[in-house]
């Protein structure tokens, strides 16, 4: 992608935030211990960006994500998503948001397995109440998007972790989210098919817009992130944006 | 604009999917089929005994309502009172006798029912916690907690529905098989269809809602787990 288009997409975007955390903190209480998972995150993700968190495990990245993602609520602390706030809303609405929203991709794929492909994708049109004959056209041609068009009747247990990540990917586009939420997506699997699903992600981020947000410690992802957050100990250390990161990939390489 | 979507949104979802959570159901149970037969054979079990005590009893009523002597007389011969005898047998120790083996077995029937509802919630127990990742996935998906349980619900009434008809069927089949030992074949002239009839759908009632009742505590439990769980990666 050259410089010029970067400017074009980014630059009407620029201003919308589609997720805000307000002075966020989370804790945990153990018995009688008390676990400071995270300790006042301030964090604006726009629309359209490819956003990557980073940050060794224990270090509050999964417990930021859960809160950007509407799964899990602040102790202390706002998240707005699209401007709502996200502790307002009742188990429906919250429900509404997992729904229409968000699209979710997780580490261990997570599709239902007695269900087909097709199956898999279409289960979020239903909880949106679309019919089975629009969501089976959608359906199809999301994983023909990500290129699965033919394995649709195909059950998780009889396509390679890749594929079922592909279609994981295309659940989670299945409504039209505006935002997509990746956690280790590329957690269990090899360096290829990681690079494919990341690169998959790429593309339909830069075709439909969909902000993408990733947990993941895959240094693969560095390359193709707009901004990448690093947190360590429940706080953001350091956020770099697409200039910083190009001379550290290259300097990584040269390494 | 966002709070008139929420609500659209909300009006639609709770029609839709039932026909999605029946397929759904169906299908769970059809992958776990050796663990549901299991648990299903517990209701064809207590259901069978309900029956057969019930339609056992039919039967008897029906040959004394027959009022023929050598019916009689072979109802004599099991201890059962009848009202061409009544000089004969009916003794005041006697009645005591049976109203103690009677109400012995409603004892019996009844906890054979417990046991079954225990069953049930121990089975659909197991069936969620193995689940957990799914119906966290199906959250963060937009599942609502209603779909949950009615994914469970229906779950467990398949099994109930399927466990009692067999247990009707072996309970009847079994308790005429007896019946026709010990009264040869008047049982079939004077066979009590409309009551034992009466007794199977009284049966069907039960075996269904004890299952929706060892089902409830599971579904709920499904239904109020956070989706976070879903997030999970250890298996």
């Amino acid at each position: 992608m050259t410089e010029e288009t970067e400017v074009a997409k980014k630059a009407p975007e620029e201003n919308r935030t589609v997720v805000r955390t307000q002075e966020v903190k989370k804790t945990f209480v153990m018995g009688e211990l008390e676990v400071h998972a995270l300790r006042g995150v301030d964090l604006e993700i726009y629309t359209g960006e490819y956003l990557s968190i980073m940050g060794p495990s224990g270090s509050g990245k999964s417990t930021l994500f859960n809160m950007i993602g509407g799964l899990d609520k602040p102790s202390h602390g706002k998240v707005y998503i699209d401007e709502v706030d996200v502790a307002q809303l009742d188990a429906y609405e919250l429900a509404w948001l997992r729904c229409r929203k968000i699209g979710y991709i997780f580490q261990s794929f997570n599709l239902i397995p007695v269900m087909t492909a097709l199956e898999n994708v279409t289960l979020p049109m239903v909880f949106a109440g679309l019919t089975s004959d629009e969501s089976r056209d959608k359906g199809l041609d999301l994983l023909k998007k990500v290129g699965l068009g033919e394995r649709h009747s195909h059950k998780p247990p009889e396509l390679s972790g890749g594929q079922q990540q592909r279609v994981a990917v295309a659940r989670a586009l299945a409504n039209d989210p505006a935002i997509v939420l990746a956690d280790e997506p590329t957690g269990n699997l090899d360096l290829t098919t990681g690079t494919e699903i990341i690169e998959l992600l790429r593309e339909m981020n830069e075709k439909s817009g969909v902000t993408i947000i990733s947990a993941t410690h895959d240094h693969k992802m560095l390359s193709v992130s707009d901004r990448v957050v690093w947190i360590r100990d429940g706080q953001i250390e350091r956020i770099a944006d697409r200039a910083d990161l190009d001379i550290e990939v290259t300097k990584v390489a040269g390494e | 604009m966002a709070q008139q979507g929420f609500q659209l949104a909300g009006g639609r979802e709770i029609v839709l999917p039932v026909s999605k959570a029946v397929e759904i159901a169906l299908r769970s149970l059809k992958i776990r089929f050796g663990r549901s037969l299991i648990t299903t054979s517990g209701i064809i079990l207590a259901i069978a005994f309900l029956m057969s005590v019930w339609s056992g009893a039919d039967i008897v009523t029906s040959l004394k309502e027959a009022g023929k002597s050598e019916i009689d007389l072979l109802l004599q011969k099991k201890g059962i009172e009848t009202g061409t005898a009544q000089g004969v047998n009916a003794t005041g120790e006697d009645r005591s006798r049976l109203e103690e083996e009677s109400s012995k077995q409603t004892w019996l029937v009844s906890l054979s029912l417990l046991v079954c509802v225990v069953g049930i919630a121990n089975a659909m127990l197991m069936s969620v916690t193995e689940r957990f990742r799914e119906i966290g996935t199906m959250k963060c998906l937009g599942a609502l907690d209603s779909f949950i349980i009615k994914l469970f619900l229906l779950e467990s009434t398949f099994q109930g529905v399927a466990g009692t008809l067999v247990g009707i069927v072996i309970g009847l089949v079994l308790t005429t098989a007896l019946a026709m030992l010990d009264y040869g074949y008047f049982i079939f002239t004077y066979f009590p269809t409309a009551s034992v009839i009466e007794s199977a759908g009284a049966a069907m009632l039960a075996g269904t809602i004890l299952s929706l009742i060892g089902a409830m505590l599971p579904a709920y439990t499904a239904a109020k787990m956070e989706p976070v769980e879903a997030m999970r990666s250890d298996t």
